[in-house]
């Protein structure tokens, strides 16, 4: 078998085993990497520029990290022009307990400037295009990070979600994206965005991968007060059914804001569902609708605070020329910052202004509440929520660019797991006609699931995802992935 | 960028018209509780690693313009 065929779980086994040169394996994803046509890396391993992760004990598939996560002496721009040229002087935990691990870093990924967008193309450092069809987004703000696994040219990735950016892009893209419970992960070197929803989380082919990749990433951190870890876990996935489970559709789930052919793959996999005996019903999630209204205060509130800090003055560019201080500052953030980042710093400034705090901030944060409180009562029924991932399939270069409301919309589904803070993962179901037609792109089917039960939403995922026998691939990939299809070697399951 | 900032607010707004007066905020998702670190001395970043990435580090500190406009 071709090596960079193998998921991250077989060459894991192959290298223990002593059948994989763990150095030729490196060596031949950064040759795939260095083939990157899709704007997907920043920077990359080898590229001869000095900066290098060590790994003492490689044993593990190299990683495509998120250029969001401080990499010690490795260029970390979080896709803003103003920390163009920043070699952080620490590495983040999720990056140093992945190199620890055995897993090298393969390279550091494009991604919407301080992860703030649906489409990858808020990046100071141009779009990343989707494997699938090149016209089209990747999603974002994980977009460099789901382009690369979808395209070949990683064989897993590091991302973080603070609405919905891991799973939505690895929606459009056709893998597997899971945004683990708030405090899985240590937050510690991962640039902040809007610290009470940030979560680190795996980009990969497949579930067991997923399940491998957070195995390593998740525990607790002297260096992140919220970081709770996952009590045992969690191990890789083996179930195959789904009896005895119960999922759960919003009732009041919007079936006309989605998209034909992303509507008629949901309805699919839900009978996908039932054939591997769970059970179906819906339940009401009546706040749900009003998570993005909430989240577009709350993030953004926390952003203008968190964006504070660059000015120009102990890292990242400052503006050229004679000026005071304050001009100083004031040039550097007009220079350094994109529009989409200036748009939310106003906006969480103004919400959190005297006079609105109240209105817009303290209304949006108790409507978190009961967005939470719906889930809660939800999961007492039921094991899981599922949705779309996403409305629609991957859209155009440029498409949404003029609309910011509309972009933000890309977010409905994603955004009231982050808000709960509950885990939640996309599994590619299908593929779909776009709206206005064209070859037929990735479908996301999500998943959720309560407060740090990842083990329980891992099994399910593996079980549907066998199920549903997704192998479909950007044509011009380099590889076969998506093992889960002939794994077992029966054959047997690929009927969905 | 004025009528995008509105055209967000408005959308925002209505999240005005629920009624949530007897619902407590929630600023963070996991219950946490608060805990005391241990005090115990330990390495900490050393100042020239620390001023590398300035822009205008000087004398071991970070240079900025004057607080005053010159002339």
């Amino acid at each position: 078998m071709e090596m960079l065929e193998l998921t991250a779980v077989q060459a894991r086994e192959a290298m223990a085993a002593g059948d994989l040169s763990p150095a030729e394996y490196g060596e031949a994803w950064v040759k795939a990497a260095a083939g990157d046509e899709l704007n997907a890396y920043l920077w990359r391993d080898g590229n001869g520029d000095g900066g290098a992760i060590a790994v003492e004990r490689p044993g593990l598939a190299p990683v495509a990290v998120k250029d969001i996560f401080c990499t010690e002496g490795v260029p970390t721009t979080a896709g803003s022009r103003i920390l163009e040229g920043y070699r952080p002087a620490y590495t983040s935990t999720a990056v140093r307990r992945l190199v620890e691990a055995g897993a090298p870093v393969l390279g550091k990924t494009n991604m919407d400037e301080f992860a703030m967008g649906s489409s990858n193309e808020n990046s100071a450092y141009g779009p990343v295009l989707n494997p699938w069809d090149r016209e089209r987004v990747p999603g974002g703000s994980s977009g460099g990070s789901a382009a690369a696994v979808a395209g070949g040219l990683a064989p897993w990735a590091i991302g973080t979600d603070t609405g919905g950016s891991i799973r939505q892009p690895a929606s459009l893209c056709g893998i597997v994206g899971l945004k683990p419970t708030y405090g899985a992960i240590s937050r510690y070197g991962m640039i902040a965005f809007a610290s009470s929803l940030d979560q680190c989380g795996p980009l990969t082919r497949d579930v067991r991968d997923a399940a491998l990749l957070l195995s390593i990433l998740q525990g607790k951190d002297p260096c992140d007060s919220t970081s709770v870890g996952l009590e045992g876990g969690p191990s890789l996935p083996e179930q195959e059914d789904l009896s005895g489970l119960r999922f759960a559709v919003p009732a009041e789930l919007a079936r006309d804001a989605i998209e034909p052919g992303v509507r008629e793959v949901f309805e699919a996999t839900l009978e996908t569902i039932e054939r591997l005996g769970g059970e179906l019903a819906e339940t009401p999630l009546p706040h749900a609708e009003h998570g993005i209204s909430a989240y577009y205060v709350i993030a953004p509130a926390e952003a203008s605070a968190n964006l504070a800090r660059y000015d120009g003055v102990r890292y990242g560019m400052r503006a050229e020329g004679d000026s005071d201080l304050i001009e100083m500052y004031e040039r550097t953030r007009a220079e350094g910052f994109g529009d989409e980042v200036k748009r939310r710093i106003m906006l969480g400034t103004y919400a959190l202004s005297s006079g609105y705090y109240d209105a817009y901030y303290g209304q949006a944060q108790k409507v978190r509440t009961k967005i939470a409180a719906d889930f809660g009562a939800a999961f007492d029924r039921f094991d899981f929520v599922v949705t779309p991932t996403s409305p629609s399939v991957a859209f155009g270069l440029g498409e949404k660019t003029d609309d910011p409301l509309a972009m933000y919309l890309n977010d409905f589904f994603t955004v009231p797991m982050s808000l709960a803070g509950i885990p939640a993962i996309s599994i590619p179901a299908g593929l779909a006609e776009p709206q206005g037609g064209g070859p037929r792109l990735p479908v996301g089917f999500q998943i959720a699931a309560p407060a740090f039960a990842e083990q329980k939403l891992l099994d399910a995922a593996n079980a549907l995802e066998r199920a549903i026998g997704f192998d479909a691939r950007p044509s011009g990939a380099p590889f076969v992935g998506y093992d889960h299809i002939k794994r077992t070697g029966s054959g047997g399951e690929g009927d969905g | 960028m004025a009528g995008e900032l509105s055209g967000i607010l408005e959308h925002v707004d209505r999240i005005a018209e629920l009624d949530l007066d007897d619902v407590s905020p929630t600023s963070h998702v996991v219950e946490l509780e608060n805990v005391l670190r241990a005090d115990e001395p330990h390495e900490s970043l050393d100042r020239d690693a620390a001023l590398a990435q300035a822009p205008d580090p000087v004398d071991g500190a970070f240079r900025v313009p004057s607080p005053q406009a010159e002339g």
